[in-house]
């Protein structure tokens, strides 16, 4: 076992799988000689060659888009968008053809490939490098996409991305890259992805959240668990498409109280989609409303003004208390 | 049918301005005294602002940015020629053209140091469109505003700035069709400083030239010295007067260098040696464009370093500005999601306000 960073198990991930595996290659912007701007596939064209580590020209449809060729002829492409924020040049790839070819072919092909990218804020960058839009790419039928919290998943999941026979978008929350390590084993090890993980068991309330918004989440939890003996169920999605909704209907039904934590703009976004399938399935089990704490439907604020822009540790504790008293 | 040649193309590389800083005799525009000296001065100006801007960084004291240096002697010059009503759409590596079309020193601070403010101009008419940080897109904006101009027939154009790197994205082939298919007033200026972050220019495309893209929309092109100030005045003055006679787009390929860093969050010795940027730093623009100045016997040793003095101070005093606290409404950013007020984003912002101690952000 090795303490890694999120960064670090990433690139385990891919090392390890790229061994496993002669189908698998990682393609993007500056992913080779540099390592990747966040260092995510560092060491890996040194190891497998210039033929597996591709560093591609500065285009995010032709990477997406030729990703789905290589697929489909049989390679497994991990394909980089150096940023969350410039991957919306592919979304017509991703919107018109990775996320469809295996339904219009009534199942006959499916592509194995995933497309990773840094998103969120926090880290004091310039614009377009701080946002949170998973929602983007959930709202397309036939996408799933994927939020690791820790290192340990991060590795665990993007394994099981990279064997799954079907596109996976893998977000990983660029705040959490370097923020902490965890013991990652070197034996590899896989999450199922579509599964929520139950990270601690509780009674009173059950807590939701995702990627970076995982750490306030969990450290407000323990805050109010110390103030007032509450017994909080805690939530970490892990994948937002498609929903695990068995987990969070079963962990409504038991606590009757709910809060979401999510760094995305509050309308349309997976909080929105939690809150509705309480409603579908726990409904009659609801001692308080479900309490959404999210970011504000506002053009992502520069740095300068960032910071109050995200749901922090305060704001999560306050809204669990709010809900528990209701 | 016998097989014959039905196209044939060629692609013109223009250098005016040696290393050493003389001029071919033929080809130098003889631009009057006052304006090489102004052309001198605001690359001076420029640089030193880019030094500075680099220090602040690293004392934390600006945030992430992309350095300039060596770039001088194409944004400048470009931005020189061109007139009120003319619209500059730059990436973001213009730092000196930006100044000279009358951005603010703090603006440029603000901006790198997070906040929007920087992105207003003391005038919209100004005509400077915000940094396109998505690289790409501009070139489409810029075929927009070029048919909008041939559409007024205001006699006004586009000028527009990209990457080695950005001649990969979509944007800028839909936008130099457009511009083609259009014929509109459009004046691209591709800076080659041969890097993409870590991409060398030789990775980024198999094109000999990145110039010759343009020719497959149809429009005139040109590679130039992007270090040399005289050949960027000759080629972009030529595109802009022909942009304004109604003869359409040019693509002029100036080959520069990024002496620096890409931004302040990378480390070139990943990917590059530090020889190859000690010969560049031989090619750089100031230095051959003082020699010629010297050459001329327009400039010496004192009025360098009176210049020296003079861009040192109005950096200190734009940092000085740059840095006086002021009251910046936090909640900013709900005042313009829309162009009315919304119940919606009025209660988010209430929402917002409550959940604040203070209520106002020092800038
Ligand atoms: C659409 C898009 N993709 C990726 C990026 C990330 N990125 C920022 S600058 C850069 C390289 C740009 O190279 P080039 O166009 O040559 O401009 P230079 O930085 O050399 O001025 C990249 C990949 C971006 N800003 N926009
Ligand atoms: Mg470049």
């Amino acid at each position: 076992m090795a303490k890694l960073n999120m960064v670090q198990a990433i690139n385990l991930a891919l090392a390890q799988e790229m061994a496993n595996d002669d189908s698998v290659l990682v393609m993007g912007q500056d992913v080779g000689v540099d390592g990747g701007v966040f260092r995510a596939t560092d060491g890996l064209l040194e190891r497998f060659g210039q033929k597996r580590v591709l560093d591609t020209p500065l285009a995010e449809s032709g990477i997406v888009g030729s990703g789905v060729g290589m697929a489909l002829a049989g390679l497994k492409p991990v394909c980089e968008m150096q940023f969350s924020g410039f991957s919306y040049m592919m979304m017509g790839q991703f919107e018109a053809h990775v996320t469809r070819l295996r339904a219009r072919t009534l199942g006959q092909l499916n592509l194995p490939m995933v497309i990773r990218m840094p998103y969120g804020g926090g880290v004091r960058a310039l614009e377009h490098h701080s946002e949170s839009r998973e929602v983007m790419y959930a709202h397309q039928p036939g996408a799933r996409v994927v939020i690791p919290s820790g290192p340990r998943n991060a590795r665990a999941l993007l394994l099981a991305a990279i064997r799954d026979p079907d596109p996976v978008l893998f977000m990983e929350p660029k705040h959490s890259y370097r923020a902490f390590r965890e013991e990652v084993p070197e034996q590899e090890e896989t999450l199922p992805i579509g599964k929520a993980h139950v990270v601690q068991e509780g009674t009173d309330l059950t807590l939701i959240s995702w990627g970076a918004m995982m750490r306030p989440a969990l450290k407000a939890a323990a805050r109010i668990e110390k103030q007032r003996g509450a017994s909080i169920e805690i939530i970490d999605l892990l994948t937002i498409a498609p929903m695990d909704h068995e987990t969070i209907a079963a962990s409504v039904a038991k606590t009757g109280r709910c809060v979401v934590v999510q760094e995305a703009p509050r309308s349309f976004g997976p909080s929105s989609e939690i809150t509705a399938v309480i409603n579908d399935r726990a409904f009659l089990y609801l001692e308080a409303p479900v309490k959404r704490l999210t970011g504000y439907d506002v053009v992502t604020p520069y740095f300068g003004r960032e910071k109050s822009y995200l749901p922090g540790v305060d704001k999560v504790a306050q809204g669990i208390a709010e809900t528990l008293d209701f | 049918m016998p097989r014959k040649q039905i196209a044939k193309f060629s692609v013109p590389h223009v250098q005016i301005l040696a290393p050493d800083g003389t001029a071919d005799a033929k080809l130098d525009p003889g631009l009057p005294a006052d304006t090489l000296l102004a052309m001198y001065r605001w690359m001076r100006l420029a640089r030193a602002l880019d030094e500075r801007m680099l220090k602040l960084q690293r004392q934390g004291r600006l945030g992430t940015f992309p350095p300039n240096a060596g770039q001088e002697a194409i944004s400048i010059p470009a931005a020189m020629l061109m007139r009120d009503g003319d619209w500059f759409v730059g990436a973001f590596r213009e730092l000196g053209g930006r100044l000279v079309r009358g951005e603010p020193l703090t603006a440029v601070l603000d901006y790198y140091n997070g906040w929007e403010e920087g992105n207003v101009l003391p005038d919209k008419e100004l005509r400077i469109l915000p940094t396109s940080v998505v690289i790409g897109c501009q070139i489409e904006h810029a075929a927009g505003l070029a048919y909008a101009a041939q559409y007024k027939e205001s006699g006004e154009v586009a000028l527009a700035f990209i990457g080695d790197g950005g001649t990969s994205e979509g944007g800028f082939h839909e936008g130099l069709n457009l511009a083609g298919v259009w014929r509109a007033p459009l004046v691209t200026i591709i800076q080659n400083n041969q890097w993409a972050i870590s991409i060398p220019r030789s990775q980024q495309t198999a094109s000999e030239t990145l110039a010759q893209k343009g020719i497959a929309y149809g429009m005139p092109v040109v590679q130039i010295d992007g270090n040399d100030p005289l050949a960027v005045w000759v080629a972009v003055g030529e595109a802009i007067e022909r942009a304004r006679r109604g003869e359409g787009p040019t693509l002029i390929e100036a080959v520069t260098y990024r002496l620096m860093m890409h931004t302040t969050a990378d480390d070139p010795k990943k990917y590059r040696t530090e020889d190859e940027e000690k010969r560049a730093w031989e090619l750089e623009p100031l230095l051959r464009t003082r020699k010629y100045l010297e050459n001329k016997e327009i400039w010496d040793q004192d009025r360098e370093q009176a210049l020296l003095d003079e861009v040192k101070a109005r950096v200190d005093a734009a940092v000085a500005e740059f840095e006086t606290p002021k009251e910046r409404p936090l909640d900013a950013p709900f005042d313009h999601v829309y162009g009315t007020a919304h119940p919606n984003i009025e209660a988010q912002r209430r929402e917002f306000l409550a959940g604040l101690e203070g209520g106002g952000a020092r800038g």
